[in-house]
């Protein structure tokens, strides 16, 4: 049984059908990315996952258990989290409120110190800056406060919406290591992407999404080797 | 500010033209007439031409930011006090030659003689330059002064200012106690224009600036000292001084007599409502322009279960402190069913659906289809005063305690939500109601105990002031009450407690004490506003991380890890 499975979801933003039927599954330890251009249902796919948004059909279902019957702000606590697009950081608050923020479904404090720990070695820069503002942080610092926010939660897998929007390309690359980096310590991951090259540098598998259907799924390696897949997103004729 | 190391003409020319804009507005709208009745300085210095000193020294001091040097400085504030003197000098001029008071009323020959010092145009206009220049040049100087002494020359000024303004108003509460009788009789002025007088000013002015400084050189000593001290020593120097803190404010009405108690009764109501107004928007960023509805309905339900008039069609004829935890719950309970329909709704939206809130809220106030059970238009009356143990709580002495009580209370609730795992939802929230949910925050749970909350502090105030006047009519909650508690929000510093009481004595207390002025007080308000976006946007009592987030450049960007 795969960790996260979701079976023919159709997603609508009033009568705007955005979704038109997507399955995927999600295996325990994978890092899965979802490629696609603007506005093809990468982030609306997610905001389904993560119960922001009802699909009106289809399920999603982790571990087993259909998520239908929670509320957006129960999803979480299921061991589903995110890292929004945009980030999402809270701008007034300082770096520690935002990940003790990010803790808000957990009540063992000892968990918690733990997970505060985790993020501080994962990201030093954070350290430093615990005291700022968030809103004040570069970028990247967001990105990481986003990301780190989002692991607060012991999630079991983690959503994560275009980390690398908006960054320096040395940046993205610490990003990337650091998601992979993320995955061997356990969370499953999935990635949505509009840098295709270096998400599915990452991801042992993908799927391309096209105006809110799936249209190619396989493994990394061979999507990068996918003409289409090169035309389309790779940038290479 | 000017990199360029050069005079920055433009910026001179430009302030002085503002300045001179603001003195025409001044002038034309008869406010100068007006304050020109009354002396800050007896004699000397009327409240008119203060406003238009105040003017031309606060542009002049900008002017002098703007330049390179302290030598340019003082030219630059030079050039703007001229440029505001020389439109000053334009419009005594057209207002002397030319009749205008078919359109502009205020532009009238008692304009020309106020600006003119009564001399007439031709040299009245050379005295008129002449002394704008050099409060022009009084603002340069300001600021080139060191930080420490402008400081306390601002501070000096502006409570010389405050003192003259308030003359009226302290001599009658100083006339209770005899004994400083010689003292204030030589610090005020006479006559009917009043103020301080010449010698009081200078004294005033001295004393404030120069403990100012002493104190500003000192305070860090002060502190260390205080520092340095056994944990034990510092907690009982602490609790001495909250007990010093309670006896004052204990014993203040007896020291400010019937008015200005009531001032401050008046000021506490409106804190009270700004502590409640400040949970729903400072900490959860949810502006609600229809606040006054809760005041309404605290007052309302109080009335309609303690009067003892027979008018109503069912007489309850309570006891004020059995109706109090009742309307406590009903507004909790309004609070609650006018949030549910905005749950979904965000930001503008939400503002335009609570401001039809308060008004449908007065409408049926208003209304005839209500006026059997509370009144209609002519309101509820004979709402009794309650008796605390003996004490009827009727005059504003006895009324000020509940009020006092109602603020700690409120003060209290807001304190300890503000650091509780709620408090930290609401500004989570705030920030961005998706990632908050996705977070695991509870949104319909955390915007309904908002607004519970906040209308809960606003019924408690709305109780008191039904009792506090024994009648209620429905005008008395327009939508204006809502307006002057959000803007004592945001003078004060959104999600700032503190900043609330701030707010509420700068536009709750201030105004009432010039009451007198009371025709201009959106004018004010309104520059007021404007003028707080744009030097001080977090506000006058900013919450600590929201100073954090405007000035965040001034400060070390870096903290090495501990």
């Amino acid at each position: 049984m795969a960790l996260l499975e979701i079976d023919n979801i159709h997603t609508y933003y009033g009568n705007i059908h955005a979704l038109k039927g997507i399955s995927l599954n999600i295996e325990k330890g994978e890092i899965v990315t979802l490629i696609g251009a603007n506005g093809a249902g990468k982030t609306t796919t997610l905001r389904t996952i993560s119960g922001l948004l009802k699909p009106r059909e289809g399920t999603v279902k982790l571990n087993g258990e259909d998520l239908a019957q929670y509320k957006a702000h129960e999803v979480v606590y299921k061991g589903i989290s995110m890292v929004p697009e945009g980030r999402g950081v809270f701008a007034r608050l300082t770096v520690t409120e935002n990940l003790e923020m990010g803790a808000y479904s957990r009540s063992d404090k000892a968990e918690i110190q733990r997970n505060m720990e985790r993020v501080f070695t994962l990201f030093p820069r954070l350290k430093e800056r615990r005291t700022q503002v968030a809103g004040t942080l570069s970028g990247g610092e967001q990105q990481m406060v986003a990301t780190g926010r989002a692991l607060m939660a012991s999630p079991s897998i983690l959503l994560m919406d275009e980390p690398s929007m908006g960054l320096a390309p040395v940046l993205v690359e610490l990003i990337f290591d650091i998601i992979q980096q993320i995955n061997k310590e356990g969370t499953t991951i999935l990635l949505v992407e509009q840098n295709a090259l270096m998400a599915l540098g990452i991801a042992s598998r993908g799927y391309v999404l096209q105006t809110g259907q799936i249209v190619l799924s396989d493994s990394a390696e061979n999507l990068k080797k996918n003409p289409t897949v090169q035309k389309a997103y790779l940038g290479m004729e | 500010m000017s990199t360029q190391n050069r005079f920055d003409w433009l910026k001179a020319v430009q302030l002085g033209a503002i300045a001179g804009i603001t003195g025409i507005l001044i002038s034309l709208v008869g406010m100068l007439q007006q304050f020109d009745s009354r002396d800050i300085i007896a004699g000397s210095l009327s409240m008119g031409w203060t406003m238009l000193f105040l003017t031309v020294i606060v542009a002049s001091y900008f002017s002098a930011a703007h330049q390179p040097s302290k030598l340019l400085s003082i030219a630059a504030s030079f050039v703007t006090g001229l440029v505001f003197g020389f439109v000053m000098c334009l419009l005594t001029y057209a207002v002397d030659t030319f009749d205008l008071r078919q359109t502009l009323v205020n532009a009238s020959p008692a304009l020309v003689k106020i600006l003119t010092f009564e001399d007439g145009v031709p040299t009245g206009l050379v005295e008129l330059v002449v002394t704008v220049t050099i409060a022009g040049v009084v603002g340069g100087v300001i600021y080139i002064l060191p930080q420490r002494i402008r400081k306390a020359v601002s501070l000096g000024l502006t409570v010389m200012v405050f003192l003259g303004l308030m003359q009226q108003i302290i001599q009658v509460t100083l006339s209770n106690f005899p004994q400083v009788n010689s003292a204030t009789a030589w610090m005020f002025g006479r006559g009917t224009q009043k103020g301080l007088s010449f010698n009081g000013a200078i004294v005033v002015f001295l004393v404030v600036t120069l403990s100012n400084l002493f104190w500003e050189s000192n305070a860090t000593k002060v502190n260390s000292q205080i520092q340095k001290m056994p944990e034990n020593r510092q907690r009982s120097l602490r609790i001495l001084g909250y007990g010093l803190l309670l006896l004052v404010v204990l014993y203040l009405p007896v020291l400010l007599g019937l008015y200005l108690t009531e001032v401050v009764n008046v000021t506490g109501l409106f804190i009270l409502m700004g502590l409640g107004l400040n949970i729903v928007v400072g900490f959860a960023g949810l502006l609600d322009l229809g606040y006054v509805a809760f005041y309404a309905i605290g007052a309302y339900t109080v009335g309609v279960l303690t009067s003892v008039s027979g008018q109503l069609s069912t007489a309850f004829e309570w006891n004020f402190w059995w109706a109090l935890p009742v309307c406590i719950f009903v507004c909790v309970m309004a609070g609650i069913v006018l949030g549910i329909p905005v749950l979904n709704m965000r930001g503008d939206y939400l503002a335009i659906v609570t401001l039809g809130f308060g008004e449908i809220i007065r409408i049926l106030a208003l209304s005839d289809f209500l006026k059997p059970h509370i009144g209609g238009s002519q309101g509820i009356v004979s709402i009794p005063p309650p008796d605390f143990f003996g004490v009827l709580l009727n005059k504003p002495q006895t009324l000020y305690y509940l009020i006092v009580a109602g603020c700690l209370l409120a003060l209290f609730v807001s304190q300890r939500l503000r650091d509780s795992r709620l408090g930290r939802s609401w500004k989570a929230m705030r920030e961005d109601e998706d990632v908050a949910q996705a977070m695991g925050i509870n949104l319909v749970a955390t915007k309904l105990l908002a607004f519970a909350t906040g209308a809960a502090f606003s019924g408690l105030s709305g109780t008191i002031l039904a009792i506090k006047l024994g009648t209620i009519y429905p005008h008395s909650f327009a939508l204006l009450i809502s307006i002057n508690v959000l803007s004592l929000i945001i003078v004060g510093g959104m999600g700032s407690i503190p900043g609330v009481f701030i707010g509420g004595l700068l536009l709750a207390g201030l105004p009432e004490l010039l009451r007198e002025f009371s025709e201009y007080r959106l004018l004010i308000y309104g520059a007021l506003l404007v003028v707080m976006m744009q030097v001080r946007p977090e506000g006058f009592w900013p919450e600590e991380t929201h100073k954090r987030e405007f000035h965040e450049n001034e400060q070390v960007p870096t903290q090495e890890a501990a």
